[in-house]
């Protein structure tokens, strides 16, 4: 076998990501079609930069999920070893292929002879499985603790302010080194975190019904049965892991691999005061409205008017927020990674492999740098699909 | 005035005890402290000689005692042993113990022992501390101007083809984390393998092997601009986008303000509107985020030097976190939490001076 050029490999690649582009161009064909009946998500076809923002997002999106679910994208196993195959260059053909396997390294092999092109592929799993998810969480530990932070204001401001600010003065890494090293893990700590931080939907969602349907009590039951049953059983078996200082409940259908649920409570953690800190002055913004006057005199509840009077008038802000914070929530996970905390040291996602790849990088320019460059991508997707839906959202 | 600097320092002060707390409670953890006993006594201890090494030296007084001790307003722990020989904290070796001061924490000066580098802790943070100084020096020189130059010229005039640019620089660099420009410039610029490296020495537009290099680890004597120009521009390219994004949509907002129409009209040129009557007020909200990038400088220190092998302030903070070295860490966690504090403390107050239509009163 011939070591293939560098326009073969990257004609190649193309044709490795054929999923993804067809995907893509399914769902830009569909969106602009019906961009008018789509709301803000419609509006957004309408900005070249939030366009190119999203193009960028769904592609990684997509390529996370043909590659995680449907093994599709990558050519090799991101684990295997091959001889031969240690820090060679892009192009190198595998030395003893077999019939129906992949037969070159498109874009060379890492210090342990793995596929530097797969792993750069499903690294994007890694990221696009805990990114969204944890800023998700993040935003309802925010929401639920600044819109009464900003409602109320008072005592209960301040001390919630005190607590959100010292965390905001911690300087991150410190904050991870000290939650994610083995020792603390073993003391139990970061779950203790997770059994408060994963509090904060179901308490969210309790309340959300509760002060819709408070009026209507068989619906209430429905609703809070329909949605709170599922979340607690997510909850226990979230929290619960056998083995680990919290294990008694026997409904456990999962346990969260090796490292990834403390990862995922230390990014809330960090995430969380900035997001109540932009709900609270929202909410303080948008209190001294008119609707909400006109609600107070009705006779709604504090929380009715919370959840359901502010909160949806402060969406716009909070969406964009939304967008830039996963963005900034993939770069704490590649910090982790890059520190080597957390994540098992053969994970695949793009900190880890940075990580391994700039010890040798005055010599071996290609294992750090696809995973650098993925990295980079999917962020500045995020940032210019904040910034086109600011701009949408501004327009009206 | 006086009274609003008061409460916040009062704030500052008890925040600061707080985190320290924090800290001083997470490395001070069994688990912790049975790796430390380990590490410096011998590693096939069992849990009775680990437990009473512990003992000896006092890490297993109550948390809070413990931390009284270490902040130095609490007389410090003293051990005798069977022949009545009295060892402490505060009892250097071959120092007599009645000589030897009650107190030593903190507010004393003591900042205790780095196990990992065998030196003072308040010596080795003084060293890397002026270190990483020099570093942040050259980061603002650089970032600072360059930011605002940038968001100035691109809220001068909203929309415009220099604004769409410009704007779109400075999502990039905030989307480009420390880790990833780091290794893309060497990648590029301190590879010998590199394309552009390499085509630049054929062209003979550079002597050595490669434009600058890759570590800064002779920086730390003699910073060039061969061997400190990466980390810098790493570091300021971070902070860079964020700066001048707020520079631009303040700058944005004076523009169209009543006053600066005024002024338009009164045939005052484009120049002199935008350096005499708008910068000054365009400049006020930058200064604040400004103070508060110095959290995420920090940060930025952290990872720039562990890239870098440049052994300042944050690779200090990597060693001790990474080596168990709990005194030192505690001593890294103090200065870095004061630095957040103080800048916190300066933007506020130094946004009502600017700002006279703020009122603290």
């Amino acid at each position: 076998m011939e070591p293939i050029s560098w326009g073969a490999i990257f004609t190649q690649i193309l044709i490795q990501f054929t999923p993804v582009w067809i995907a893509l161009i399914v769902l830009f064909a569909v969106s602009i079609r019906y961009k008018r009946r789509l709301g803000l998500y419609g509006k957004l076809f309408d900005s070249v930069i939030g366009m190119i923002g999203f193009a960028l997002v769904m592609f990684w999106v997509f390529t996370a999920i043909f590659a995680g679910v449907f093994d599709l994208i990558g050519t090799h196993d991101p684990l295997a070893q091959v001889s031969g195959m240690k820090n060679k260059v892009p192009g190198t053909p595998v030395r003893g292929a077999e019939e129906g396997e992949f037969t070159h390294y498109l874009l060379g092999g890492d210090k342990l002879a793995r596929d530097v092109f797969t792993r750069m592929v499903l690294g994007s799993t890694v990221v696009i499985a805990i990114a969204p998810l944890a800023t998700v969480f993040a935003f309802m530990v925010g929401i639920t603790l600044g819109l009464p932070a900003g409602y109320y204001g008072g005592r209960l401001d301040t001390t919630l302010s005190f607590l959100a600010n010292l965390i905001l003065a911690f300087p991150v890494i410190l904050l991870f080194y000290l939650l994610v090293t083995p020792e603390i893990v073993q003391t139990g700590l970061p779950q203790f975190m997770a059994v408060v931080l994963f509090l904060f939907p179901l308490v969210f969602f309790g309340v959300l019904i509760h002060s819709r349907f408070r009026t209507q009590p068989s619906r209430n039951m429905i609703w809070l049965a329909v949605v709170l049953v599922p979340l607690v059983l997510l909850y226990m078996s979230l929290i619960n892991e056998s083995g680990s200082k919290i294990s008694f409940w026997p409904l456990d259908f999962f346990d969260v691999p090796g490292g990834i649920l403390v990862v995922f409570v230390s990014v809330v953690f960090v995430n969380s005061p900035t997001v109540f800190r932009i709900v609270r002055g929202l909410t303080m913004d948008i209190k001294t409205r008119d609707y909400v006057a006109a609600a107070q005199t009705r006779g709604e509840r504090p929380w009715y008017i919370m959840l359901w009077e502010i909160l949806p008038n402060a969406r716009g802000p909070l969406i964009v927020d939304f967008c830039l914070r996963i963005g900034y929530t993939t770069i704490l996970l590649g910090t982790l990674g890059f520190f080597g905390l957390g994540l098992p040291p053969e994970s695949p996602d793009w900190g880890t492999t940075i990580n391994e790849g700039r010890k040798l990088l005055s010599v071996y320019l290609h294992p750090a740098l696809p995973p650098a460059l993925a990295l980079l991508s999917l962020v500045l997707g995020l940032n210019l699909l904040a910034d086109g839906l600011r701009e949408e959202s501004l327009r009206d | 005035m006086g009274l609003f600097i008061l409460r916040r320092v009062g704030v500052m002060i008890l925040t600061a005890l707080c985190l320290t707390y924090i800290v001083f409670f997470l490395t001070n953890l069994y688990p912790n402290l049975e790796k430390l006993a380990k590490t410096q006594g011998n590693f096939r201890m069992t849990d009775e000689a680990v437990a009473s090494w512990l003992t000896d030296r006092g890490y297993m007084q109550s948390m809070p005692k413990k931390y009284a001790e270490w902040i130095g307003v609490a007389p410090s722990f003293r051990h005798v042993d069977e022949d009545g020989k009295i060892t402490g904290r505060c009892i250097l070796p071959g120092q007599d113990p009645a000589e030897a001061p009650q107190y030593c924490g903190i507010l004393q000066g003591h900042w205790g022992w780095s196990t990992v580098f065998k030196d003072k802790v308040g010596d080795i943070i003084g060293q890397r501390l002026s270190l990483t100084g020099i570093l942040m020096f050259w980061v603002m020189v650089v970032m600072v101007p360059s930011a605002l130059i940038v968001g100035v010229l691109a809220g001068m005039r909203e929309g415009s083809v220099l604004d769409r640019s410009l704007s779109t620089v400075s999502i990039t660099s905030t989307a480009t984390p420390e880790y990833v420009s780091g290794v893309i410039f060497i990648a590029l610029l301190a590879s010998s393998k590199s394309p552009l490296t390499n085509w630049l020495r054929e062209n003979g537009w550079i002597e050595g092997k490669t434009v600058f290099k890759g570590s800064a680890t002779s920086a730390m004597e003699n910073p060039t601009f061969e061997n400190f120009t990466l980390p810098v521009i790493t570091i300021a390219l971070y902070g860079m986008g964020y700066i001048a994004r707020m520079t631009r949509a303040s700058m944005a907002e004076v523009m169209v303000a009543q006053y600066i129409r005024t002024a338009r009209l009164k045939g005052v040129s484009f120049y002199n509107i935008v350096v005499k009557h708008a910068l000054r007020n365009a400049l006020i909200a930058p200064f604040t985020v400004i103070m508060l990038q110095f959290p995420w400088l920090l940060n930025g220190v952290v990872i720039v030097e562990t890239l870098f092998n440049y052994k300042g302030f944050g690779w200090t903070l990597v060693q001790a976190a990474s080596n168990n070295d709990i005194e030192l860490l505690l001593g890294v966690s103090v200065v870095s939490v004061i630095v957040v504090l103080v800048t916190q403390l300066i933007s506020d107050i130094g946004y009502v001076y600017l700002n006279p239509r703020i009122s603290v009163t």
